[in-house]
């Protein structure tokens, strides 16, 4: 057997799919596989620095994909839920994936299996949150800009429903956590890293960064959020299970109850 | 913008249209043309939820609160002591695209009071959608409801713009609406959805011919009943709400439980308590009827006018259905796999796949998501521990009742001691 190898990635997705493609390749015994930021040496295995490489990541994920349109997406999912020892999983499920004739096949009382649909499943979910959590305020220079702080790095995921969506506006979204950026400007979506100053979460000191008018349309907003509730039906455990607490300081919505 | 006198009609219009429970913005999927703003998302998004925990996806507002009418369960009604207020066309148009560009919400709910006439009030209801698609390229979700006894030329044109048509029935039954509404007939309501369920119809058949005809409502029509307000049976919401799915094609009947807005001898007074257990079992018995294969007459019939209020419909029904029971999870076909309470659509689908490379027994149907306090009652599965006990029907009730713990429990209990 081939001594086992940990291998070294820059951390981005592409950069993972290759370290996918070098092991099949080289058919390596794979101890791990780690983020070049976060490395701790196995004592028992040897490194290798893997250099991201498009063209061999492409391959890793049209090879997934050919087998499950379901697979890629979960393993892409998954891999952006930043969880610890998330990428040896993945490895662990491209393996089993490929063993299989198609992706329908893979067998979901499978822990590893299981675990990677799960993990995917708490991404898509804070995917769907953060399409509809977004608040944009409308900035001096015409640009509608919004703070979020997701649990996982979804802002990729979300970037194609925005540009679908407000094609007619500039508009830029920032994640105060992980300290980048989507910004559109009418004609395609770039990343875009920001020294902010300033966090713009629910204040209640206005920012000169926007329009008048902004703070007016949040008024109206808060006024209509408020009118929407029957006092007879009131039902606060389901409220916070719908909008857990942790969203609330980016909701204009929220901002008396922060 | 005016704002303080925009602010203040907001606050009028939208709490007078909060009632309306419809809210979905699903179904439609329109897309984003010539770089405009919007489109609408099949599954419909919620960007917000009230303090009841419902949906917030559209800005749910009335054009006006003014009334010709006098319907008893309605706050906007005539003889209310209410403010007034009505928004210009304009103004609606600029607050929708306002919240929606800042990623608010999905789209517009709007409906209205009736002033002057009828058509008179749609004619303004359409040219808000009309200005919203044309002027301002808008590809969101618009809801419009149709006012009862509007013209086919109106509700034509509305469909043209609107992704959602509806007419609340409030009322369920004939004879209750004439008690509560005696201004409108039943076919005022009927009328409009007979229209558009045409149009929806010839739509779909021209478009086979004619790729480019206009969309026609693409999310459908839905309407809404009034539960607890004019003393109707479950059996007669129910067979009211399989008549219009079946005769208009609604994509959805809501069911609103009455929250007293007046002191009116005809309903029921102002402080009592609104039906909501009653409501969501009868949402429960809509869901069995859409999706799980129950006929509604299997469910609610002359012997079981009423649906039990301790236990949801379908394992009521099964209680009353033992000799169905109990069913192997192993090898049992999927309509009646969905028929064991307990386990619900997406459990069965799991079933029927996992079941593929092996024998399911208890951890497997655990890990699945089968709520297997009930199911254990009415299945057996690859293990050899299964309730072998020969229990009757209200045995069964009993030990699940103590077992589990449902979200109205607490109401029902009150409930109960009111009774007792
Ligand atoms: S016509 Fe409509 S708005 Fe007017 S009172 Fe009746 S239900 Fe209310």
């Amino acid at each position: 057997m081939n001594p086992s190898t940990t291998l070294i990635y820059d951390g981005s997705f592409n950069g993972f799919l290759t370290a996918v493609f070098v092991a099949f390749d080289e058919k390596l015994n794979v101890a791990d596989i780690q983020k070049n930021s976060e490395c701790q040496n196995g004592l028992f295995s040897e490194t290798e620095t893997i250099f991201t490489h498009v063209e061999k990541a492409k391959r890793v994920w049209n090879g997934i994909r050919n087998k499950s349109h379901n697979a890629i997406a979960n393993v892409y999912f998954a891999f952006l839920s930043e969880t610890e020892g998330v990428e040896l999983m993945l490895y662990t499920y491209i393996q089993k994936l490929m063993g299989t004739k198609s992706g329908k096949q893979l067998d979901y009382s499978d822990g590893i299996v299981l675990h990677i649909s799960q993990l995917a499943r708490k991404v898509g979910r804070e995917k769907h949150r953060m399409e509809a959590f977004v608040r944009f305020q409308l900035t001096k220079d015409e640009i509608y800009f919004a703070n979020i702080e997701p649990d996982f790095d979804v802002l990729p995921l979300i970037s194609k429903h925005f540009r679908d969506r407000y094609a007619d506006q500039q508009w830029l979204i920032y994640d105060v956590k992980r300290k980048y950026g989507i910004f559109y400007n009418l004609d395609h979506v770039e990343m875009v890293s920001l020294n902010l100053s300033d966090i713009h979460y629910n204040k209640t000191v206005k920012s000169d960064a926007f329009k008048t008018e902004e703070y007016d349309y949040q008024t109206l907003w808060n006024d209509y959020f408020k009118s929407t509730s029957i006092k007879s039906r009131i039902n606060p455990k389901l409220h916070t299970q719908h909008v857990p607490k942790r969203y609330w300081k980016y909701l204009s919505e929220k901002k008396e109850a922060v | 913008m005016d704002f303080d006198r925009i602010r203040e009609k907001l606050n009028i219009l939208a709490d007078a249209a909060k009632y309306d429970v419809s809210c979905a913005s699903s179904g439609s999927d329109r897309t984003n043309k010539n770089q405009g703003l919007g489109n609408t998302s099949r599954m419909g998004i919620c960007h917000s939820y009230t303090s009841d925990g419902r949906c917030i996806s559209l800005l749910k507002i009335l054009l006006t609160n003014h009334c010709i009418f006098d319907c008893a369960y309605c706050v906007t009604r005539k003889s209310n002591d209410v403010k007034r207020a009505a928004f210009k066309i304009q103004e609606v148009v600029d607050l929708t695209i306002n919240f929606y560009r800042r990623n608010y919400i999905e789209g517009l709910f709007l409906s209205s009071g009736i002033f002057k006439s009828p058509d008179y009030t749609m004619e303004r209801l359409v040219a808000v959608a009309k200005k919203l698609r044309e002027e301002e390229n808008f590809n969101g979700y618009i809801h419009l409801k149709s006012i009862p006894g509007a013209s086919d030329e109106l509700m034509y044109e509305a469909g043209l713009y609107a992704d959602r048509l509806s007419v609340n029935i409030e009322v369920p039954t004939i004879s209750g609406l004439k008690l509560l509404a005696p201004d409108k007939k039943h076919e005022d309501f009927t009328k409009p959805m007979l229209k558009v369920k045409n149009e929806i119809v010839r739509y779909k058949s021209e478009r086979k011919i004619i790729r480019s005809t206009p969309k026609y409502a693409p999310a459908g029509q839905s309407t809404q009943m009034i539960v607890g307000a004019s003393g109707e049976t479950d059996k007669d919401i129910m067979y009211s709400a399989t008549y219009y799915y079946r005769t208009y094609q609604m994509r959805r009947v809501y069911y609103s439980g009455y929250v007293p807005v007046a002191d009116d001898a005809r309903l029921p007074a102002i402080g009592s308590q609104v039906p909501m257990l009653r409501e969501n079992r009868l949402y429960q018995t809509d869901w069995l009827l859409r999706f799980y294969g129950f006929a509604v007459n299997e469910i609610l019939n002359n012997d079981h006018p009423n649906l039990d209020m301790d236990v949801d419909p379908k394992l009521s029904w099964a209680l009353r259905n033992l000799h169905h029971f109990p069913v192997d999870v192993n090898s049992a076909e999927k309509q009646l796999l969905a028929r064991i309470p307990g386990i619900g659509m997406q459990s069965v689908e799991k079933i029927i796949k996992a079941r593929k490379f092996r024998r399911l027994n208890w951890d497997h149907l655990k890990k699945i998501g089968v709520a297997l306090n009930r199911a254990k009652y009415f299945m057996v599965c690859d293990s050899r521990h299964w309730e072998r006990r020969d229990l009757d029907a209200e045995k069964i009730k009993g030990m699940i009742l103590q077992t589990s713990s449902g979200k109205f429990r607490n109401q029902y209990s009150t409930q109960l001691s009111l009774f007792n």
